[in-house]
């Protein structure tokens, strides 16, 4: 063990552990710019017409605008829900909290299937129609659980001393919580946000049962997937991983020093809490 | 078993022709162009307590951690009984280290813990019992056996981390700082416990601290380590009576540093003249503050005199400093026992002896 | 410390509370009820509280197998997460050296990407005509492409795995990095060889990571329902595709309501072992 000696074996498997978690997408990279479709090796004539296709595509691009519509009205409704949750399980001793952090937390384990069916039962007893407003219902519900559990990480990170400083210097509660608290959280509140609208941009277990006419992207997709694959599915995977690598870039040096709040091991973690 | 031709390889013997215990020859770390440790040599009886002495980034926790070998050296050789060491692996060596922060394993109790080293090697259990048993009685921690160590207090994960590395019977303990998250009268206690441990195993400890009075207090033999090389090493006494260096004497207490001129045998410091054994020129003393006393109460062949003025004066308990002004530029530290009022002018005595001239290249401080 | 106003606490609450109410207690109330009720042959939901739907699902050995087969491949899925995870994780907490954040980054991006993106992407590697097939058949003149490895429990494996992988070594990193150093170096002084220091030490202090990734892991594919849509044949049908087939082509809700009340309990029940658990295995 004696430090910088490095196992041969250990170095090696290694590097067939990320040969094997980017086997995938290097093959789905490649494969959208070959033009006698899907499968096939070796690849031969590299071309970009499948990216024509997919620019030509209406239904594929409204399906797009759709998913932003739900991702962004999904981050704003887990935050505004889940600021306050996370802030009474930090701040707030009071009865029932315990069965107050399991409920909230319990879209975090319980398999998607279960919060789109349960979500759609409540829709129909309501006597609602299915539609993009309910599929944001369902995310909403889901990523609450998320970003209750980013945003207590980032609360129980923060050091008390300042909220008490600046109600020591007279600030009302709501002074101190728009001066302070919302400043010093805003790194954590960023990366939460972005965390959710990954996660809302990718959600078809819950969307399934609460999709309307109108489909979300990955919705759209699966139902190609479900006729047939063509090129076209692997140019809009292209697309999709290299605007989320260069959102997590991005967003890394934008919140800089927020690395944590970018990874989803406080969700891991959340489970077993 | 790789290092059997290595290890067959011994230690050059000392002048003398005996074989030295551990000796450590010519050692030197460097990361880069760093210099942590710059050719250290060092020679340990067996059963001596040596204490490594230094402020922090002086080496002497790297040196520690390499005789350990969790560091590897970049230069230099060291011997265990003629034998090298510094090529073997840290779990084929026969010597055992005491961390600072204990590192007794959380998911183990007291028990385990003590157990450990002797499991790893496959003694029967029976043994293992009896030799924990033993060794935990030692430290008068067999109440605790099955503790885990978050339920003991910090005295007490010292006893266990010191169980745990003694009752593998290592040739040589290392000890890296292990009192000093002690408080303070817990750790007079650990110090007397350790001293009486070590004496009564008669085990060579090599002990690591910054704490100078605890060096003092608790070692055959301290070995001031200063920027990657040894300042100085002696037994407490000599080392503390006569420093070599302006850095040795200030680091192991307080110190006056006085400037002199040597001419036919007599050191003029401008506020008093001493004879002194030296050759002409300029010279520097070290003159510690207990050796001052008024005149009126300094012990016989205090035949150094001057007359000075106490201008400021800080009571300790056990003795007042107090500032003795010669002159403008002159000022010196005294430490006095009986009762002295301010603003007093009067007349103050040192044995010639206690003038210890240091050696002149130092880093003027 | 400020003095919590009353009114104040109680508007910070009401948001979650009336949410959690509305979208979570009352839902799963309605689940609950739901799979006491039966549905007539004109397709009517009848809501006379019987105990029909469970004696069904307890009598019917089909949903039983389907239980268990979905156990099966969640497990397969959890060991082959941690076979390839532990050692990255190792590897990465240990022996990524310089590189160190650009590694862990790697393992992270993966996740980031779109489940369908990766799961369609194994598809396009295992079909007959996929990727997989092609190249063993021009490398090595097979003439006939390896039908068992799209459609089958099999590629639903690799592709959970794949998903989870990254699940795994993210936990397990955390907790072996929370391995102070001198215990390790501890280990190796009191004379224990480096495999023993792993087994002695390194592996018991990192199993709060293993048991919170496997349990992420164990529990997510426990509930998947997509991959084997897109990938599993009939032979690898999983309990959540019984629920959506229930819910949607089957038309049988209340029967769905109830299978999907069997596998919150199975899920209430792994989580409980596995708290316990993590409980056990984490020392201060």
């Amino acid at each position: 063990m004696s430090g910088s000696r490095r196992p041969v074996i250990l170095t090696f498997f290694a590097a067939c552990a990320y040969g094997f978690l980017y086997l995938p997408i290097v093959v789905l990279i490649v494969y959208s710019f070959n033009r006698d479709g899907v499968g096939g090796f070796p690849p031969r004539h590299l071309t970009l017409d499948w990216y024509r296709v997919l620019f030509a595509d209406g239904s594929m691009w409204t399906a797009v605008g759709n998913s932003v519509i739900v991702a962004a009205a999904s981050v704003v409704i887990s935050i505004l829900i889940g600021f306050p949750a996370a802030y009474a399980l930090d701040r707030y001793s009071f009865p029932g909290k315990d069965a107050f952090r399991r409920l909230i937390l319990l879209p975090l384990i319980v398999p998607g299937v279960i919060t789109g069916i349960s979500l759609l039962l409540l829709v129909v007893s309501g006597g609602f129609r299915l539609s993009l407003i309910t599929v944001v219902l369902g995310h909403a519900t889901a990523l609450t659980a998320v970003a209750t559990t980013e945003i207590f990480a980032g609360l129980s990170r923060l050091d008390r001393s300042y909220e008490e400083a600046s109600a020591d210097l007279g600030a009302s509660g709501w002074q101190t919580l728009r001066r302070i608290l919302l400043p010093l959280m805003r790194t954590s509140l960023l990366g939460t946000a972005l965390l959710v609208f990954t996660l809302s941009m990718d959600e078809i277990a819950v969307t399934f049962f609460l999709i309307g006419r109108e489909n979300t992207l990955p919705l759209e997709i699966w139902s190609r997937l479900r006729r047939g694959a063509t090129p076209e599915m692997n140019a809009i995977s292209t697309l999709i991983f290299f605007f989320s690598v260069a959102a997590i870039l991005a967003s890394q040096r934008l919140i800089a020093g927020g690395e944590t709040s970018l990874t989803p091991s406080a969700e891991v973690a959340g489970v077993t809490q | 078993m790789t290092a059997g031709t290595d290890s067959l390889e011994k230690a050059s013997a000392d002048s003398s022709g005996a074989e030295v215990f551990l000796q450590i020859e010519n050692v030197g770390k460097s990361f880069g162009a760093h210099h942590v440790l710059d050719s250290i040599s060092l020679s340990i009886e067996q059963g001596e307590f040596v204490t490594l002495l230094g402020e922090s980034g002086s080496g002497k926790t790297t040196l520690l951690r390499i005789i350990a070998g969790f560091e590897t050296l970049s230069a230099g050789r060291i011997f265990l009984e003629g034998n090298r060491l510094d090529l073997l692996p840290p779990y084929r060596r026969p010597v055992h280290t005491v961390f600072q922060s204990y590192a007794l394993f959380p998911h183990m109790n007291v028990f385990d813990n003590v157990a450990y080293g002797l499991r790893v090697r496959g003694v029967g259990a029976g043994e293992i019992k009896s030799r924990v048993h033993a060794a935990l009685a030692r430290v008068r921690m067999e109440a605790f056996m099955a503790h885990y160590p978050r339920h003991i207090s910090g005295g007490q994960k010292q006893r266990v981390a010191l169980a745990r590395a003694l009752v593998n019977e290592p040739k040589v303990l290392l000890l890296d700082e292990p009192l000093s998250a002690l408080d303070a009268n817990l750790r007079l206690e650990m110090q007397r416990e350790l001293k009486a441990l070590q004496q009564d195993l008669g085990i060579t400890f090599l002990f690591v601290t910054h704490d100078q009075s605890e060096a003092l207090a608790i070692s055959d033999r301290v070995v001031l380590l200063h920027q990657g090389r040894i300042e100085q090493s002696g037994e407490p006494r000599e080392i503390y009576a006569r420093p070599r260096t302006s850095y040795a004497a200030n680091f192991l207490g307080k110190s006056n540093l006085v400037r002199g001129v040597v001419r036919n045998g007599i050191a003029d410091c401008r506020a008093f003249s001493a004879p002194v054994n030296l050759p002409e020129g300029p010279a520097i003393f070290s003159l510690r503050p207990e050796a001052i006393a008024p005149a009126s109460s300094a012990s016989s062949g205090s035949d150094v005199r001057f007359t000075a003025q106490v201008v400021a004066e800080q009571f300790h308990g056990a003795g007042t400093l107090v500032t003795l002004r010669c002159s403008e530029e002159i000022e010196l530290t005294a430490r006095i026992n009986a009762a002295i009022s301010n603003e007093t002018w009067g007349e103050f005595a040192f044995r010639a002896e206690d003038l210890v001239p240091l050696a002149p290249e130092v880093h003027e401080s | 410390m400020m003095r919590p106003q009353r009114s104040g606490a109680l508007l910070v609450m009401l948001p979650p509370f009336a949410w959690i109410a509305l979208f979570l207690f009352l839902p799963y109330c309605l689940l609950f009820c739901y799979s006491f009720w039966t549905v007539s042959e004109f397709q009517q939901i009848l809501h006379h509280p019987t105990l029909a739907n469970y004696a069904h699902l307890f009598t019917n050995p089909l949903y039983l197998t389907v239980i268990l087969r979905t156990l099966r491949i969640a497990l397969s899925v959890v060991v082959l997460s941690l076979a390839i995870g532990y050692p990255l994780a190792f590897f990465l907490a240990f022996h990524s050296g310089r590189h160190r954040a650009l590694l862990y980054q790697a393992v992270i991006i993966p996740l980031w990407v779109s489940y369908l993106v990766r799961a369609y992407a194994w598809k396009v590697i295992f079909g007959n005509e996929g990727v997989l097939n092609t190249l063993l058949m021009w490398s090595h003149g097979t003439s006939h492409p390896l039908s068992f490895l799209l459609y089958s429990p099999f590629a639903v494996i690799v592709t959970l795995t794949h998903i989870y992988v990254p699940f795994v070594v993210l936990p397990v990193v955390a907790s072996l990095e929370k391995i102070p150093r001198e215990l390790i170096e501890s280990s190796n002084d009191l004379g224990a060889r480096p495999w023993q220091t792993f087994l002695r030490v390194i592996l018991p202090l990192s199993l709060p990571g293993v048991v919170s990734g496997a349990t992420f892991a164990l529990l997510l594919s426990f509930g998947d329902f997509l991959a084997p849509l897109l990938l599993g044949g009939p032979a690898s049908v999983m309990i959540a595709n019984i629920v959506a087939n229930l819910f949607g082509a089957d038309y049988n809700w209340p029967l769905g309501a109830a299978v999907a009340v069997v596998i919150l309990n199975i899920v209430v029940a792994i989580l409980s072992v596995t708290q316990r658990l993590e409980r056990r295995w984490r020392t201060a």
